[in-house]
């Protein structure tokens, strides 16, 4: 997993509150047994104007000028800026995939869905979560060439204006984060004690361990 | 000390360790597996050399992409094939249990965990599927998660967490007539919104949950991922213990009796305190429909699909005009007179053998209106089409013009070969209406099995509550 330590990138803009799943990566692109390659699908249906199916060539695809990610402006952002509940609706993991793979590092809003939210943590990218007003703000603040600076040990992001925004993190998913480090094997740091927690609760749930 | 909630009991127990910022590795009871959300997370066992912590703890099925017509001659679409393929090929490589396409138990993963007992109270249950909620129903502790979890818990039997806030939801009183559990969830997001339970576990509690089924329950269960809830739960009572005594993977002997025990507490103790706490009265719930393109735009049957003028909120305001133009519909426009193209009476929500005799009583001895294109019932699983056959039910459908399919996801996500064309509406009983769901261009209107059964008949909406009496 790609380490996120400090991003100062383009800003696009997504305003539209409770951006599902479905949105981000439409189902079709879930019949793939791939991990990557999905970031030319992102926002599928939003950003062409034919219909999109795995592994098709997107370069000579009908695309929907008016869709921010299209316009020339915001070519190369690294950082989303959206409504609340962003990444509602399914838990396909596919989702943080494609915008990873598309290039974004960060998506700043005022809320996430539960899932989504902790799937980004896995796949190195960083969600933020900002009062409302202050999102509502950034969004005003945005014109063309608009950058943010993203330190995550800071836990501080940067506008152009040189003001400071603080944002909250949880300890350990920052660790992870900022070191690019695999779930799996830290937690099988645990293999004693996960052996332990089993042999006791077997002798209280002993049918949950019958092979 | 105040007492315990029943999650705060479901989570103790299954607490492995807890680090110092309050994430904590939490033990899982049962993994479920499908066909979409697992070749990756199998493709990166595989790549770190790992094997499965505890392979008897995982059952696989596919269900998102098999084909509910001629089941015999395989899967045409080469991409769902291979899908599903390589989920056999996973689980005999790493042996893990799988109900294949032609098993007569293969099902919806959320219907078939409980029907086999695979999923059982006081377990934590896991599935990369956000409606994994659906196990909930029998005071597990169930909930979706992502495919690196899935790689995660394959590999550990464990899952890395943070402990979510308590939600109480009580829906007091009865029920009136026609009024299901699918009315009683999507009244509850109705009124708290898609975000509504983000951050919490919702527990449903009060007379009107009570009263349902396991079903039922499951129904309500099911979709507390559409109020923001990664898990929903229903305490344990004497419905839950009977529902799944005898169940192929229940406890036998002298295990059942200590399960029994050990689930029937079960429960919030009386004075644990919840976050918050939501009411209801179930007596004021009417038929529900939803109108747009989200679960918490939704309405009573007999009420008019809303004015976006009203709401006062700028951003809502915003995607209400989106979903109206989407759904190509108007303010003010009578729900009644909304006429519908397809009818799909399936999904994890409500597919089960209840669902369907729902369905069949309203269907029974009519005729699909001459507008309906295609109507769909989807059973859950392959023993609930058996049961529904063994009582006819099939019968009545074919009867009344309904196609009578095998087992799986279907149109709930179309993606088999079942779903909308660009534009046509749909009376689904499934648990999504966003934009492009059932097929490009679809158009969803989430309802119950008896009000997709009636729209059906009808050829647009009708309030089943009154409906059935004026036939
Ligand atoms: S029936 Fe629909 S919601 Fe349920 S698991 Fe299948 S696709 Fe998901």
């Amino acid at each position: 997993m790609r380490a996120f330590t400090q991003v100062t990138a383009l800003v696009a803009p997504l305003d539209r509150a409770n951006v599902d799943t479905d949105a981000i990566i439409p189902k079709q692109f879930l019949k793939s047994i791939r991990r990557a390659g999905f970031g030319p699908y992102l926002f599928d249906e939003w950003r062409y104007l034919d219909h999109g199916e795995p592994d098709m060539d997107c370069t000579h695809r009908p695309v929907n000028k008016d869709f921010v990610l299209n316009k020339p402006e915001y070519k190369g952002a690294e950082i989303l800026l959206t409504r609340e509940n962003f990444g509602c609706g399914s838990s396909r993991e596919h989702a943080p995939w494609a915008l990873e793979d598309f290039g974004f590092r960060a998506i700043i809003a005022p809320s996430f869905a539960d899932i989504f939210y902790n799937n980004c943590f896995k796949n190195g990218l960083l969600p933020i979560a900002l009062p409302a007003e202050q999102v509502d703000e950034l969004f005003k603040e945005l014109t063309q060439g608009y950058q943010l600076t993203i330190d995550l040990d800071q836990q501080q992001i940067t506008t152009p204006s040189g003001k400071k925004i603080a944002f909250a993190i949880d300890e350990e998913r920052k660790y992870r984060l900022f070191n690019g480090l695999d779930d799996i094997a830290l937690s099988l740091q645990h293999a004693e004690q996960i052996k332990t927690y089993e042999a006791e609760r077997a002798k209280r749930a002993p049918w949950l361990f019958a092979e | 000390m105040s007492g315990k909630t029943l999650y705060d009991k479901l989570w103790d127990d299954h607490v492995v360790y807890t680090e110092d910022d309050g994430s904590a590795l939490i033990y899982i009871d049962r993994h479920l597996v499908h066909e979409v959300t697992s070749p990756q997370a199998f493709e990166g066992l595989r790549l770190a050399n790992r094997k499965p912590w505890r392979a008897a703890r995982n059952l696989a099925v596919a269900d998102h992409n098999v084909p509910t017509t001629d089941r015999d001659k395989g899967i045409a679409d080469p991409v769902s094939r291979l899908q599903v393929e390589t989920l056999d090929q996973n689980c005999a490589e790493f042996g893990i249990t799988e109900f294949d396409m032609n098993d007569d138990r293969q099902g919806i993963v959320h219907v078939i965990g409980p029907e086999q007992g695979a999923t059982l109270p006081g377990m934590t249950v896991v599935c990369g599927d956000s409606h994994t909620s659906t196990h909930g129903a029998s005071g597990a502790l169930a909930f979706g998660i992502g495919t690196s979890e899935v790689e995660h818990v394959l590999a550990t039997q464990c899952l890395i967490q943070k402990k979510a806030k308590n939600l109480l939801i009580k829906v007091n009183g009865k029920t009136g007539p026609g009024v299901t559990a699918k009315d009683i969830v999507l009244a509850i997001i109705g009124k708290i919104g898609t975000a509504g339970g983000n951050g919490y576990t919702i527990e449903f509690a009060g007379s009107a949950i009570r009263d349902l089924s396991m079903e039922g329950r499951m129904t309500v269960c099911n979709m507390a991922i559409e109020a923001g809830a990664r898990a929903g739960l229903v305490a344990v009572d004497d419905v839950t213990i009977d529902y799944y005594r005898d169940r192929p993977y229940s406890p036998k002997g002298n295990d059942w009796f200590m399960a029994e025990r050990y689930w029937q507490r079960l429960h919030s103790d009386d004075d644990a305190v919840f976050d918050k706490v939501i009411e209801l009265d179930a007596a004021s719930i009417r038929p529900q429909v939803t109108w747009g393109t989200s679960p918490e735009l939704v309405v009573a049957v007999d009420q008019n699909v809303p004015d976006p003028a009203q709401e006062p909120d700028a951003v809502k305001r915003q995607s209400m005009i989106r979903a109206l133009e989407y759904m190509d519909l108007k303010a003010g426009q009578a729900i009644t007179d909304i006429a519908v193209d397809k009818i799909f009476i399936g999904s994890c929500t409500n597919s089960r053998i209840e669902d369907l005799r729902a369905a069949a009583v309203v269907a029974k001895g009519k005729k699909l209106a001459d507008n309906i294109k295609l109507a769909l019932v989807v059973p859950g699983s392959g023993l609930v089409k058996r049961q529904a056959e063994a009582e006819g039910l099939d019968k009545i459908f074919i009867e009344a013009g309904f196609e009578w399919r095998d087992p799986g996801c279907s149109m709930c996500l179309a993606m088999n070969a079942d779903r909308l064309e660009e534009g046509e509406r749909c009376a689904s009983t499934s648990n999504r209406n966003f934009e492009g769901r059932q097929g490009y261009g679809g158009r969803t209107h989430l309802v119950s099995p008896a009000m997709a059964a009636a729209a059906g008949i009808a050829g647009h909406f009708v309030d089943v509550s009154s409906w059935e009496v004026q036939q």
